[in-house]
């Protein structure tokens, strides 16, 4: 099937849970409401027509200052078909939770943990809601964009002496 | 990350005892309820292991030899990578994506150029397609002899590892010609290729294609009937097929199980349409139908090569889109506008539009995935990579249980991630 075509099934399946599609270089993404999501997923899955087995991928997307703030994004690919969508849901800054598609797809494991480890968006119930990349004891979600990347600054003669003062020296 | 028994902070006895109660509290539900009273064991496998192929920790429970559950700790080579992209220019970014899988650098460069190309609409000329084709699956075979160098040397035989790491040479050899590196090639540049191919690249290449199929023989005649070999591979970690496909399993991996995908083929990029090659598929989802593929792989890989080169068309290795790609040197003497987009690509560097991408290549391991989003600006806005050895490794929670402790050496070996791909 045409991209376009199962973004149109599911919008007529889902008239209130798919919010928008939109269209990029050929690529469609169906923009789905948090609360629809799983349905939507598993209309995906099942549906004779779609029979969107493989999850391809998962992306989680910080949209900061934007609200609502976190998406992700789930790249489906039918095996059988030969086709792919993508399916996108939004969580707001102040409550970013989604609901878990591992029991779409249990490859959506370790990426769920991914994206709330990076992000900090937690999957409603997932088995195993951890960090998975960083630390278990680290504080704050690096891929956030009010996450400061750090860096050293450069050390020249005007600034030398601010500079070195910022350093970590080890103590006495 | 586990807290499990990470005992390196606590100084006395009772802290101790207080950091393991606490790390077992975590593990309840993840383990078998067996290791709470005693009856199985609790063992740690890495972060520093030689067949953990990186550092990959394992937290294993053991019922005497045999594995009761698996639970994989990654992290360990986290650096941020995706993070670290965002902060710099579409080209300057570039550099980074060798680092993501260090046996497949090119690979990683192509998927990532493949994206940008798609993101801003930028034309590739025919004879740098081709060009890649040949590269990409040069390094297919590099990546698939350090696996069957490493694969075997865990399972016991020593003289393979040092075959293949000679053949592998040959390869890296040739990249040193194209890209002057042995590995961090960055050869692979939006819209093309960085130069043209050094003219003793192709004899080179000639002359591999004639000495790598009678290695593969080798290979075969020292492995394929070895009882030793056989024993170990054979029926071990099993992977039904509607389980590969549920746990978005890909790669050599997948194939094993007996399903037919292969990007290559399902979705051709570069023009991998125009090549005739066979794409092997398993029937038992064991270790040892993943070697056959993995074999089986390289010698089609050689063919395509061998396809590409009759074909290799002439003309530029980069698009003359002067918005996107930098001019030839040698047109900064005569031309002002040549100058001006020389400074404006090498300062703030090309805008790319509004718009998310996903393109995927098929990697050495699997489905290699770039999500790209652009802002209207000179960065990407966020760059994520579906990595296959983060989405394979998972699959070892499963795959693990109920074998011996010997064989889930054999199993990590076959799932051949690496770790600076999983954990990026």
């Amino acid at each position: 099937m045409e991209p376009m075509a199962i973004a149109n099934t599911l919008k007529e399946a889902f008239p209130q849970g798919v919010q928008d599609i939109l269209e990029y270089r050929g690529e469609v993404t169906v923009v789905v409401r948090r609360e629809a999501l799983v349905e939507v997923a598993q209309l995906c899955r099942d549906d004779e027509d779609l029979q969107f087995n493989y999850l391809s991928d998962l992306a989680g997307v910080d949209y900061y200052p934007a609200e609502p703030r976190f998406a992700v994004n789930y790249v489906l690919f039918s095996l059988r078909l030969g086709h792919s969508i993508r399916l996108k849901a939004y969580a707001p800054g102040d409550d970013p939770v989604l609901p878990t598609l591992t029991g779409v797809w249990a490859g959506a494991n370790w990426p769920e943990r991914e994206i709330f480890d990076m992000f900090g968006v937690s999957f409603k119930g997932h088995a195993n809601m951890r960090r998975i990349l960083m630390p278990f004891d680290w504080t704050g979600h690096p891929h956030r964009k009010d996450y400061p990347l750090g860096y050293e600054e450069v050390q020249f003669s005007f600034n030398y002496e601010r500079v070195q003062r910022q350093k970590p020296h080890p103590k006495e | 990350m586990f807290t499990g028994l990470d005992l390196t902070h606590s100084t006395d006895i009772e802290t101790d005892h207080k950091t393991v109660e606490l790390a077992l509290k975590q593990l309840r539900g993840h383990i078998s309820e067996k290791a709470f009273t005693g009856d199985t064991m609790l063992l740690n496998m890495g972060p520093q292991h030689p067949s953990t192929h990186g550092v990959l920790r394992l937290l294993l429970e053991l019922d005497g030899e045999s594995v009761v559950s698996c639970l994989p700790d990654i992290g360990y080579l986290h650096t941020g990578i995706e993070k670290n992209m965002e902060a710099k220019t579409y080209e300057k970014a570039l550099v980074m994506t060798d680092r993501i899988d260090y046996l497949n650098n090119l690979g990683n460069n192509l998927a990532y150029a493949l994206a940008i190309e798609k993101l801003v609409g930028l034309d590739v000329p025919p004879r740098a397609q081709t060009i890649r084709v040949i590269i990409a699956e040069l390094q297919r075979i590099a990546s698939h002899l350090v696996w069957l160098a490493t694969h075997i040397l865990d399972l016991g035989a020593t003289s393979v590892m040092l075959y293949c790491f000679r053949d592998r040479e040959h390869i890296l050899d040739m990249f040193e010609m194209i890209s002057g590196q042995r590995m961090m090639g960055s050869y692979i540049r939006p819209g093309g290729l960085w130069r043209d191919l050094r003219p003793e690249f192709i004899p080179a290449l000639r002359k591999f294609l004639r000495y790598m199929p009678r290695k593969l023989d080798d290979y075969h005649r020292l492995l394929d009937n070895n009882p030793f070999f056989i024993d170990r591979t054979k029926g071990i970690g099993v992977i039904p097929s509607q389980i590969a496909i549920n746990w978005s399993i890909s790669g050599p991996l997948l194939r094993g199980s007996g399903v037919n995908f292969d990007i290559r083929k399902a979705q051709p990029y570069s023009g991998y349409d125009q090549f005739e090659f066979d794409v092997p598929v398993g029937q038992n989802g064991d270790v040892y139908d993943r070697y056959l593929i993995r074999m089986e792989e390289m010698r089609q890989s050689l063919r395509i090569i061998e396809q590409a080169l009759e074909r290799l068309p002439g003309g530029p290795v980069r698009s003359d889109n002067r918005k996107f790609v930098p001019p030839p040197r040698a047109e900064l003497g005569t031309s002002m506008e040549a100058v001006i987009h020389h400074f404006k690509l090498w300062t703030e560097g090309f805008v790319a539009p509004e718009g998310e991408v996903y393109v995927r290549v098929e990697s050495p391991r699997g489905e290699l995935g770039v999500y790209l989003v652009g802002d209207g600006t000179s960065k990407p806005y966020r760059v994520h990579f579906r990595t296959p050895s983060f989405w394979n490794l998972q699959s070892l929670e499963w795959m693990v249980p109920g074998y011996m402790l010997s064989d889930l050496v054999a199993i990590i070996g076959s799932v051949d991630f690496t770790l600076g791909d999983c954990d990026r």
